[in-house]
């Protein structure tokens, strides 16, 4: 006999999930652990004996070391492999090739950190434990972190569960000497899990200025794209905008245009529009950034003229349109 | 219900994981067609999505929404075709609202797949694909801490041909090691693109890591699939691209794959 979901008594772990998704009353509540949703959660006598309610005092430690930090970005997507490790470098050169600013530029993705090859630091370890707090430089005013630079070699796993990418965000975040920073811009992996709640909690005592939304065309990659947009809401994240990467591929041959994930849902101009949030621009699929990206050059610098190059550019001055307004707002309520 | 060790995966012959270091290079797609040209070979297969964050296949597979029902020895996984020859159990099908966020730490998400790998009565099959998350970490540690009970085959490895693709991918070879699972082979996926319009293939994401890769590490190197907009479309719009294309090369790349992936399993 098949009975339905809600007719069957013995299925309170699902619905339980039901309302774990809806109503998670979050560690540090004073429902954690006592709600009816955190019944069967493996979390709940942790939960329920006060000790996560505690915040922890690394948060306000990273407070106040950013507190020297202007504008802070985060690149996020539900979809892996839609370019946001790409972006997130591209974007740190293009703000870094105003040489009165200071970038750096923190990978989040833990067990797929690929910034070090993107930035052409494949290789380079931090050889010391007690340098841990230094970042690299890709030049006099672009840093680089990721924890590709504590693995010894390129075959390095990194397979840990959810506390200890945690413990590594926290000192990435509360440990590197960033010094004076105009922007940190932080790469995350896709999803909507510990890397990013960790990210946001501990940024929760310090100004980010917003994400930015990276998706690909296709509606495969855009229903993923709108959980994370209902993650930014749900923790209160300002976005800044989407961008619409591998759009389009126009042949170098005979220069028409294919569209390799074709946008059957209307694409992301269709989910800003219902979502109302601004489209920042679309790159298109061009071979030479993948070429550049895995030979650790910046793509702008290489073929400045190209129609990807030149939609970077727009976005990225949208972008610092965005902090600077930011700024100003902040100032006028002060 | 107690249930014996083997439970709901006694009569599976044979689990096969889908793995990649790396997010969108198409394990969903891999696994989607995969299933769908071992069906095409006329075997039973069955789909588990575990990726809690960002579940494709229902989509990919185009069977909605419907409502997960139980039976005496479980979850009633959720059958594409009358013949019951491709069934499906994902977590997409659990939630309320399409667009939710299931923002869970790693505890809930090794629950959950606890409960997805034992409770899901997938009766008799002869193949089924494990469609995983990006990465090395909770949800794929707790899939095989349960799959463990039962007996793996393996895992294929998915991979785009560019070095930051290729470079995470030999991260998940170290995870395949470190837990002792068989790498069965690695599929190099969205290798060049023909134009449709001057038949001049553009390598978008440069080409033949996935081979090299598999060299490197003396790994079984399965094949490589074309990046082809049709396979996309049909994906997008929840189409069977092996009946709909059989004379592609995309159409006959995946095919070759899944016979040299079904060689390996029977010969094992």
């Amino acid at each position: 006999m098949e009975l339905s979901l809600s007719q069957c008594s013995k299925l309170t772990w699902t619905l339980n999930v039901h309302f774990i998704v809806l109503d998670c009353p979050g560690t540090a509540s004073e429902q954690a652990g006592k709600s009816e949703s955190c019944q069967g959660c493996p979390n709940q006598q942790l939960c329920a004996s006060g000790a996560t309610k505690a915040p922890d005092p690394a948060i306000a430690e990273i407070g106040a070391k950013l507190s020297s930090v202007k504008h802070k970005i985060l690149v996020l997507s539900g979809k892996g492999g839609v370019g946001k490790s790409t972006f997130s470098a591209h974007l740190a050169h293009a703000l870094a090739s105003d040489n009165t600013k200071e970038v750096a530029l923190l990978d989040v993705d833990i067990c797929g950190p690929s910034i070090p090859r993107i930035m052409g630091l494949e290789g380079e370890q931090v050889r010391h434990a007690q340098k841990r707090s230094k970042p690299f430089y890709v030049d006099d005013n672009l840093a680089v972190m990721s924890i590709g630079f504590l693995l010894s070699s390129p075959d390095d796993a990194v397979i840990w569960r959810g506390p200890k990418k945690n413990g590594m965000i926290k000192q990435f975040l509360r440990d590197v000497d960033w010094g004076e920073l105009d922007y940190l811009i932080m790469d995350t992996p896709p999803g909507t899990s510990d890397e990013h709640l960790s990210v946001v909690q501990y940024l929760s005592s310090t100004h980010v200025d917003g994400a930015v939304i990276i998706t690909t065309p296709q509606e495969v990659s855009l229903q993923d794209v709108r959980k994370e947009i209902r993650f930014c809401q749900k923790v209160k994240l300002p976005i800044i905008g989407v961008v619409e990467n591998m759009s389009g591929f126009v042949c170098p041959k005979c220069k028409n245009t294919s569209q390799i994930f074709p946008p059957t849902s209307g694409g992301a101009e269709k989910m800003c529009a219902d979502l109302g949030l601004p489209l920042l621009g679309r790159v298109p699929l061009d071979p030479r950034i993948a070429r550049s990206c895995d030979e650790g050059r910046s793509f702008l610098c290489e073929v400045p003229d190209s129609p990807a190059a030149k939609a970077y550019q727009t976005i990225v001055q949208s972008i610092q349109d965005y902090c600077s307004n930011r700024a100003t707002e902040v100032q006028r309520a002060t | 219900m107690e249930q014996s060790r083997d439970g709901n995966l006694a009569q599976v012959r044979h689990v096969v994981l889908v793995l990649s270091g790396k997010g969108g290079v198409g394990k969903s797609t891999i696994t989607t067609e995969l299933a769908l040209a071992l069906r095409h070979a006329g075997k039973k297969v069955g789909i588990l999505d575990v990726d809690l964050c960002g579940p494709s296949i229902p989509r990919m597979l185009s069977v909605g929404r419907p409502e997960v029902h139980q039976c005496d020895s479980g979850w009633v996984p959720v059958y594409t075709d009358p013949q019951k020859s491709l069934a499906l159990m994902s977590i997409g099908f659990l939630m309320e609202d399409p667009d939710e966020a299931v923002v869970w730490r790693g505890p809930k998400k090794t629950a959950l797949i606890g409960q997805f790998v034992s409770d899901v009565a997938w009766g008799e099959l002869d193949v089924l694909l494990v469609d995983t998350p990006p990465g090395t970490s909770d949800e794929h540690l707790a899939v095989l801490e349960n799959l463990k009970k039962h007996r793996v085959d393996g895992a294929v490895l998915v991979t785009t041909p560019q070095a930051v693709s290729t470079g995470d991918v030999r991260r998940e070879i170290t995870f395949c090691k470190r837990t002792g699972l068989q790498i069965l082979g690695i599929v190099e996926n969205m290798s060049g693109f023909v134009c449709p319009h001057c038949s001049e293939c553009s390598n978008i994401f440069s080409k033949g890591g996935g081979e090299e890769l598999a060299e490197l590490t003396g790994s079984v190197f399965l094949g490589s699939v074309p990046l082809d907009p049709r396979l996309s479309a049909s994906l997008e719009e929840g189409k069977d691209f092996t009946q709909l294309f059989p004379d592609s090369a995309t159409f006959s790349a995946i095919s070759s794959i899944s016979q040299t992936l079904l060689k390996s399993l029977e010969t094992d």
